[in-house]
């Protein structure tokens, strides 16, 4: 048993799962997004202004920023954990996402819930 | 025939450093690699590698043929060369003790942490502990296995976290030991691995499948681990 405490989730499997999970959301949020690109070639800014304001896609939209934030964690955690050796900078680098992500997600949700 | 060695003598080299033989092999005939390491050892009694079995039992000659890892006694030349070239290096990842010899301590360390025993606290039956022809079905592909680490050498999670990652050969014998209907501590083992690196830093890249000389399959194992840790929890 390893322990490390800047992993996602203290288990591996949660980790795999949450990784897996965020995967999904984020396949399926891409491929709406395109279909829907595709199905509305005279696309307005009014409609895709009212798609937005739409409580459905807004939750769709707050769900596929938390995937992009868990996702990304998982992603450049294991990365990192690979790659760089020395504590200092590594932990270092893990701050620095931690810390982007922290951002993104704040920004996300005010631009998505127009606040 | 030319052969590149990889050449280091910790006692007297300072750096590691590749060395040319040439090598006039008998016509028509397909030599393994460790033959001609040992034709070459009599020109050169300075080479050093290990071997014993030389057929593919004792796992002792794992190396890399070409930037391919497998056993020297059992791989052809003509299967090793690369143009008209056999090049020998020590398996990569692990520290080198002297030209195509490593330190396996790593290697075995990981084995050793799985626990490579059968686990039961039933007490014992006065001959032996029976299982049906279905149940020891399932450990074939798992106990063949030589330890040659020629699997755990070609994988880059390995290379990365040789002291986390137990490694391809290490979790096809954790799930030997999962899989056998005589032992009892599967709830244990299953503790044991559910970290972040223990298995989950598998990839999936199949190196392991790619170059282990005995056909086993670790990935399918370290799959079927994941699926046991996955039914535990949901
Ligand atoms: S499948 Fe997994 S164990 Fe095998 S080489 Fe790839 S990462 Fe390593
Ligand atoms: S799984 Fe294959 S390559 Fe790996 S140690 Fe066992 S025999 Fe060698
Ligand atoms: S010498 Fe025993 S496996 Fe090659």
């Amino acid at each position: 048993m390893v322990t490390q405490i800047t992993s996602f989730g203290r288990s591996g499997l949660y980790d795999w799962m949450m990784q897996r999970m965020s995967a999904l959301v984020l396949s399926l949020y891409t491929v709406f997004i395109i279909g829907y690109l595709l199905l509305n070639p005279d696309l307005t800014y009014t409609q895709w202004n009212a798609l937005f304001e739409a409580t459905w896609m807004r939750v769709f939209s707050l769900m596929v920023l938390l995937s992009i934030g868990v996702h990304s964690w998982i992603g450049l955690w294991s990365i990192s954990t690979d790659y760089i050796k020395a504590t200092g900078p590594r932990f270092f680098f893990q701050s620095v996402c931690g810390l982007a992500m922290f951002v993104y997600i704040v920004w996300g949700v005010q631009v998505i819930w127009g606040l | 025939m030319l052969v590149s060695i990889y050449r280091y003598n910790p006692e007297k080299d300072d750096a590691p450093y590749m060395q040319d033989y040439q090598i006039e092999l008998p016509e028509g005939k397909d030599l393994m690699v460790l033959d001609v390491l040992n034709l070459l050892k009599a020109q050169d009694p300075s080479i050093s590698y290990r071997r014993s079995c030389r057929e593919g039992v004792c796992g002792s000659d794992g190396m890399n043929m070409s930037g391919k890892n497998g056993l020297a006694c059992i791989t052809p030349v003509s299967e090793a060369l690369k143009n008209g070239k056999l090049i020998l290096r020590p398996l990569p990842g692990l520290p080198v003790v002297r030209d195509l010899v490593i330190d396996m301590g790593q290697f075995y360390k990981q084995y050793e942490k799985i626990r490579p025993y059968l686990i039961n606290d039933a007490p014992a039956p006065a001959i032996e502990r029976l299982q049906s022809p279905e149940e020891r079905e399932k450990l074939d592909g798992l106990y063949e296995c030589i330890l040659c680490a020629c699997c755990s050498t070609a994988c880059p999670s390995f290379w990365w976290n040789p002291d986390k990652f137990v490694g391809p050969s290490g979790l096809l014998q954790a799930y030997r030991f999962l899989a056998d209907s005589r032992d009892t501590a599967t709830q244990e083992r299953l503790s044991g691995l559910d970290d972040p690196f223990s298995v989950f830093r598998c990839h999936g890249i199949m190196n392991c499948v790619n170059v282990c000389p005995k056909g086993l399959n670790p990935t399918k194992a370290i799959g079927n681990i994941r699926t046991m840790l996955l039914q535990r929890a949901t």
